[in-house]
């Protein structure tokens, strides 16, 4: 039986997200899948910037570091060229890395540095109180979008994709093992990898937007999700709305890690560098 | 801890502290184990338990956790 609790920091319990938020449940999906990985607590460094899902490090037992809006890949970056036998996690949401941090997600998606980012998309920014993100879906209601949103939003798998990432996949909350299992692939893969998780956000997004408890919006999850297998075969106006699930890349690149490492290695045998 | 019944039950514990009501594990089970009442989750009947623990991996807030000895 697998117990969660020993990779949490107990006294920070509970968690401070809203009944019916999901980042609860892409968290246990993500510890699961540290969990079969046999991965040590100390060998994983986990970071996060700012925002609700932003909040996860906190509570685990995992070396952890809450760092500034929009910079948890920045700081990972760091952490990842010093300390490259670490697992480096970021945690952060669609706001903190594709709004204040874009920059930041997509040049670390083209250097394709050995980073885990698992990234909550809420379609919102939930704990500043509901303005619209970078994926509030056109037409839907923020606090910064009472009329309905005028912006067409991003899609963060595809600039993932674009900017070059070794491994980008798509999963809901509503269905958490394939989210485990696409977390685990995730941390495998040697390069940038990213995990889009939909998360529903029943607070600050589905009531704006009329849309029910996060039952509720797990149902609509489960109800719209279509595997990649099946989407390759539909069209634009068919996809309208749905979430298309799974490995939607999977490549061998270079790793600029690891050809840094080549670098040193080389001149060290020149006796130019001490390493 | 009990040896004497042939067939081992599951055990569901609930932490009533972490628990913020949000049904999601009533809404999911797919046995209807699991009841909502004054605003937190309760087991309305532990017969029905297959173990199946679809309720503990969409709890968001680590408050049910599904005990089977037999896995």
């Amino acid at each position: 039986m697998f117990d969660y609790e020993q990779y949490l920091r107990k006294s920070k319990m509970p968690l401070i997200w809203c009944a019916g938020c999901g980042d609860g449940i892409v968290m246990k999906a993500m510890l699961r899948a540290i969990h079969k990985l046999q991965i040590a607590k100390d060998d994983i460094c986990m970071v996060s910037g700012i925002g609700c899902s932003s909040r996860l490090p906190g509570y685990l037992d995992f070396n952890t570091l809450h760092t500034t809006h929009g910079r948890a890949i920045t700081f990972a970056t760091g952490i990842k060229m010093v300390k490259p036998e670490l697992h480096v996690i970021v945690i952060t949401g669609d706001g903190d890395a594709t709004a204040i941090g874009g920059n930041h997600f997509i040049h670390a998606a083209r250097r394709n540095i050995d980073l885990t980012v698992i990234l909550f998309n809420n379609h919102i920014y939930g704990m500043t109180g509901g303005q619209v993100s970078p994926t509030t879906p056109f037409t839907k209601h923020a606090s910064t979008a009472p009329y309905g949103n005028i912006e067409n939003p991003f899609d963060i798998s595809g600039l993932a994709a674009a900017a070059g990432a070794s491994f980008v996949a798509r999963a809901t909350a509503y269905n958490a093992i394939q989210l485990e299992k696409l977390i685990q692939k995730a941390i495998e893969k040697k390069g940038f990898s990213v995990v889009e998780a939909m998360t529903p956000c029943p607070t600050t997004y589905g009531r704006r937007n009329r849309e029910g408890t996060g039952v509720d919006m797990l149902l609509y999850q489960k109800d719209n999700s279509v595997p990649v297998a099946k989407a390759n075969k539909m069209d634009a106006e068919e996809l309208q709305g749905k979430i298309v699930t799974g490995v939607l890349v999977d490549r061998e690149k270079a790793e600029c890690r690891q050809e840094y490492q080549n670098l040193l290695d080389h001149f060290s045998k020149e006796g130019e560098v001490d390493s | 801890m009990k040896t004497t019944s042939k067939v081992k039950k599951p055990r569901i514990e609930i932490n009533k502290e972490w628990c913020k009501g949000c049904a999601i594990c009533v809404e999911f089970c797919p046995q209807s184990v699991l009841e909502m009442r004054d605003g937190i989750v309760h087991v309305r009947d532990l017969d029905a338990c297959t173990a199946c623990q679809l309720c503990e991996i969409r709890c968001p807030d680590f408050a049910i956790h599904v005990i089977d000895e037999d896995k």
